[in-house]
């Protein structure tokens, strides 16, 4: 086993970090308070090759290993989750879904804009009635020879309206039930293609999250992924590996929330000394740091476990499970140890602690994971 | 032997920086039995020169000569090279300001002479010969030991301060050699403010930070400035934000001062603006949180808005002046 | 042109300094190592002169003066865009030091632009610069917060006690760099991490050089006394303690 790091994991982590901590802390409060989508950051995002940091470069990726990716993911996420959900989505739902399961054409023609940032992806699973139980697909893709002809509506859609490339799961063969699913790669601008207003959320207030609604919106055949009816295993292999993102943005959380709380609790007086000095406040600080440090080795043996091409979807359930779970108790608790300030906003913590909820519910709520989990253990 | 100090001259004067340098030439010649010669390059009257005497300097050498009007760090370096050698000098002063540090350093290797840069006080030992120096940006004191028979060194500004110690002093004027080399640089156009108090030399400064909210609020730091006689700068924030030249900005980065006293109003603290400030001798910070790392540094404190408490110490500070 | 950047690398300014046991050494144990803040100004300028003077610039070129402990920072400054890279082994003892292994590197090496920051924050000596442009026997400018390539020729801006002044300067010669050199250091790209892979980091012997000084010891600054807070509705208690207690005004 070797706990070290490599000079250039280190380095990515530190662009990371001197990213969030230089261009992103200037207007993450305003950005949050104005659900401002942060359009001059996912530019820079895409200069520095973080939209595709995990494509390969032969698709004008960055080629870096998931161990960097979550290296980085959580130095973004202590600053902005609004802004490395982007990032987790684009990498790892939409590249990776295209490079591990397109053809060659699809990769040239949406993989490389992608990877290179200049177009952002999205990933539409999620709809009115089917959150969770993804089985139940009620968006319809109709085989006319030789196109599709979607319609449906989709939900809770990151990088909704900005997106230039969709990626859609829909119903072709209702009667086969989840066998009868595919996936489509479809154009953001296609006709028929109508977005909804921004979703006014409780947290990650500055990512873009849209419902789309699909009526008779062509599709070309070569558009699709796999063999007719791949597009729920598509999904739910996809999804695998996009656990490692989330899973790490909740890390970020709590991490992020954990160093100003220490900083708070290093600083902060209360009868006649830090605060940090009281067992209350040290104990506290203690029981956060070991989760965090449970959930950072929970997400890199995930990434580990993909990186050497071993199985790692219920690795990366364990991680996102966890992750999110520990992410919502410790930035919590940063907010406890803020007490009065921890309440308001210019001090992060709280906007962290919203912004954690949504870990726990998104990309397979924390249920989800127990279920593939426990699944796994049953079996 | 000699102690060789070399002083600037500012449109034909010398300014306390330069008297605070002969002081300290003075200080060591006395500890090691020799005497002080100045140096002064531009235009200079006799009367200021022999001002120098009063601080101890028993020589003053000037050099006028026309090409030197624009600093070449080789061409000074030239002429001070040859007053070493004509006077002997084992150990050369200079201020560890702008001209300092462009010079200092060729010196020291044309001279293949030890050089201590922004030394902060007299050699704390002769033999060996060792001096007190700021690193890490004021985190620790590092004792610099010199073992080449000439020593260079460059003070920091008001770190010794002035001691009168009138002699008698000759004036002597030097005609200096250049060779092709010495100039290879040209000034082409010069901006340059007269007759304002210069930040890194000012003995009371008063800076301004985030707090003070907008470039529109600047108006009592200003006058607050021109009671005292004091130069103004701010926190590097308020450069970034444009409130503010960047030539005011004091910090790590920026320009690293050390005022008799200096304000920090409406400034947290960030180490980094503390490096560049922290060796001020007294330091008087107003900012409304209590939690503030700059009170950590800060010698005396007030817990308040910055807007509310500047107009009353504008007040207090005429009321002050009034009764003087 | 080729434009040489000296890098040294230095502790973060957050970090706390730490002595030996013996103080005559700074404890280098969990210290966060950086490039020092106004070599990669010089360096991000350097970069920008060589995109946006189609060609005048061939390449731009890094260099240290250390064990090899400090490749990580040459090969960040690689990463973020640097040519290709020198580092001199040997563990330097002073400035003077520092600037004679550089000008033994240079001599092999020639160049037409050599950038070093004003100061380092470890040892605040401002002296390598001027003293390597000694031991080369070229111009040097020091306090450069401007530099710019016209036809060929280099132009620059240098802060002057209380102004500035626009220069010329012959080639070689060495710029001592200070902030406004360039407004923000780059992040090295993921494209960048990955093309330092396949960029030369040459490793040189020392040109046996000797010190002109050397540390005898540390000591930490005295802790500071507490502060006087003054309460915020007598400001003028304020005006007569800086007067009669401490004496500055």
């Amino acid at each position: 086993m070797d706990f070290e790091f490599t000079e250039e994991q280190l380095m990515i982590r530190d662009a990371a970090r001197d990213f969030a901590q230089r261009d992103l802390i200037r207007d993450v409060l305003e950005r949050d308070a104005g659900s401002i989508y942060p359009t001059e950051h996912v530019k820079k995002l895409a200069e520095l090759g973080f939209l595709g940091m995990l494509v390969s470069p032969e698709y004008d990726g960055g080629g870096m290993d998931t161990i960097s990716y979550v290296l980085a993911m959580e130095e973004i996420s202590k600053v902005d989750a609004s802004v490395s959900v982007i990032m987790s989505v684009n990498n790892s739902l939409v590249c990776y879904g295209i490079e591990a399961y397109g053809t060659e054409e699809q990769k040239q023609k949406y993989l490389k804009p992608l990877a290179r940032g200049e177009k952002t992806g999205a990933f539409l699973l999620s709809e009115p009635e089917a959150g969770s139980d993804a089985t139940s697909q009620r968006t319809t893709a109709e085989d006319k020879g030789d196109h599709y002809l979607l319609n449906g509506t989709k939900n809770w859609i990151t990088n909704g309206n900005t997106a230039g490339t969709y990626l859609v799961i829909a119903q072709t063969h209702p009667d086969k039930k989840h066998k009868g699913i595919n996936c489509l790669i479809v154009d953001r601008h296609s006709p028929g293609i109508s977005v909804g207003p921004h979703e006014d959320k409780m947290g990650m207030r500055s990512s873009d999250t849209h419902s789309v609604m699909f009526t008779d919106v062509i599709v070309p055949k070569e558009n699709r992924f796999g063999e007719d009816g791949f597009g729920f295993t598509f999904a739910m292999k996809t999804l695998e590996g996009g656990r490692i993102g989330i899973a790490s943005q909740a890390l970020g959380l709590a991490s992020g929330a954990f160093e100003r709380a220490v900083k708070y609790a290093k600083e902060r007086k209360a009868f006649g000394t830090e605060i940090a000095n009281h067992q209350a406040i040290a104990f506290k600080l203690a029981d956060m740091a070991v989760k965090i440090e449970n959930a950072r080795n929970l997400c890199l043996k995930a990434a580990w476990l993909k990186d050497n091409s071993k199985p790692y979807g219920v690795a990366s359930a364990m991680a996102k499970y966890y992750a999110a779970e520990i992410a919502m108790d410790v930035t919590t608790q940063a907010v406890q140890i803020h007490g009065g300030y921890g309440y308001v906003k210019e001090y992060h913590v709280e906007r962290l602690m919203r912004e954690a909820k949504l870990t726990q519910i998104y990309e397979g709520t924390s249920e989800i994971q127990q279920i593939v989990i426990s699944r796994d253990i049953l079996k | 032997m000699s102690i060789l100090v070399y002083i600037e001259n500012r449109e034909g004067k010398f300014h306390k920086g330069a008297f605070e340098l002969v002081s300290y030439a003075a200080r060591i010649a006395k500890d090691t039995n020799t005497t002080v010669v100045a140096l002064s390059i531009g235009e200079i009257t006799k009367e200021e020169m022999s001002r120098a005497g009063t601080y101890g300097a028993s020589k003053v050498i000037t050099v006028n000569v026309p090409r030197l009007t624009a600093l070449d760090n080789a061409a000074y370096t030239s002429v001070i090279e040859q007053a070493v050698s004509l006077e002997a000098a084992t150990v050369v002063v200079l201020a560890s300001g702008f001209t300092g540090k462009a010079i200092a350093p060729r010196l020291s290797a044309r001279l293949k002479a030890g050089l201590v840069p922004a030394a902060v006080t007299v050699p704390v030992s002769y033999n060996p010969f060792v001096i007190r120096k700021k690193t890490f940006n004021g985190k620790a004191l590092a004792e610099i030991q010199v073992n080449t028979a000439i020593k260079i060194i460059t003070l920091n500004p008001n770190s010794f301060g002035l001691h009168e110690m009138p002699v008698s002093s000759e004036i002597v004027e030097f005609q200096p050699a250049f060779s092709e080399r010495d100039f290879g640089t040209k000034v082409l156009s010069t901006d340059k403010q007269v007759g304002k108090v210069l930040l890194t030399e000012a003995d009371i400064v008063v800076s301004g930070g985030r707090g003070m909210k907008g470039p529109e609020n600047w108006g009592p730091i200003e006058e607050l400035a021109g009671l005292l006689g004091a130069a103004t700068s701010c926190s590097r924030p308020v450069a970034d934000e444009g409130w503010r030249s960047h030539t005011e900005h004091v910090g790590q980065t920026g320009k690293v001062i050390a005022p008799i006293l200096y304000f920090a109003l409406g400034i947290s603290g960030a180490i980094q603006h503390v490096a560049g400030v922290s060796s001020s001798k007294v330091i008087v910070a107003v900012n409304k949180d209590p939690e503030a790392p700059i009170f950590s540094v800060a010698d005396y404190g007030i817990v308040g808005d910055v807007q509310k408490v500047l107009p009353e110490l504008i007040d207090a500070v005429k009321a002050f002046k009034a009764n003087a | 042109m080729k434009i040489l950047v000296c890098i040294s690398n230095v502790p973060d300014t957050t970090t706390k300094i730490k002595l030996s046991a013996d103080s005559k050494s700074v404890d280098t144990s969990g210290i966060q190592w950086v490039i020092n803040p106004w070599d990669e100004l010089a360096l991000t300028r350097a970069l920008e002169l060589k995109e946006t003077t189609g060609g005048a610039i061939e390449k731009v070129t890094v260099a240290t003066v250390g064990t090899a402990e400090v490749e990580p920072t040459l090969r960040k400054a690689l990463a973020i865009g640097a040519d290709d890279a020198f580092r001199v082994d040997i563990n330097p003892q002073d400035a003077y030091q520092v600037a004679a292994e550089l000008t033994g590197l240079i001599k092999a090496n020639p160049y037409d632009i050599i950038l070093c920051g004003i100061e380092s924050s470890d040892y605040n000596g401002s002296a390598v610069g001027g003293m390597l442009a000694e031991l080369l026997g070229i111009a040097s400018v020091s306090s450069v917060s401007s530099l710019s390539v016209v036809n060929g020729e280099v132009q620059l801006t240098r802060e002057i006690d209380g102004g500035k002044e626009t220069m010329v300067s012959s080639l070689p010669f060495t710029a001592i760099v200070q902030k406004g050199i360039s407004l923000e250091p780059r992040i090295p790209s993921m494209r960048g991490i990955m093309t330092a892979r396949a960029k030369p980091l040459q490793v040189v012997p020392s040109f046996g050089t000797e010190s002109l000084t050397l540390i005898s010891g540390f000591k930490l600054p005295a802790p500071k006394a507490a502060c006087h807070i003054v309460d915020g509705e007598n400001v003028k208690d304020l005006i007569r303690l800086l007067h009669e207690e401490a004496k500055v005004i």
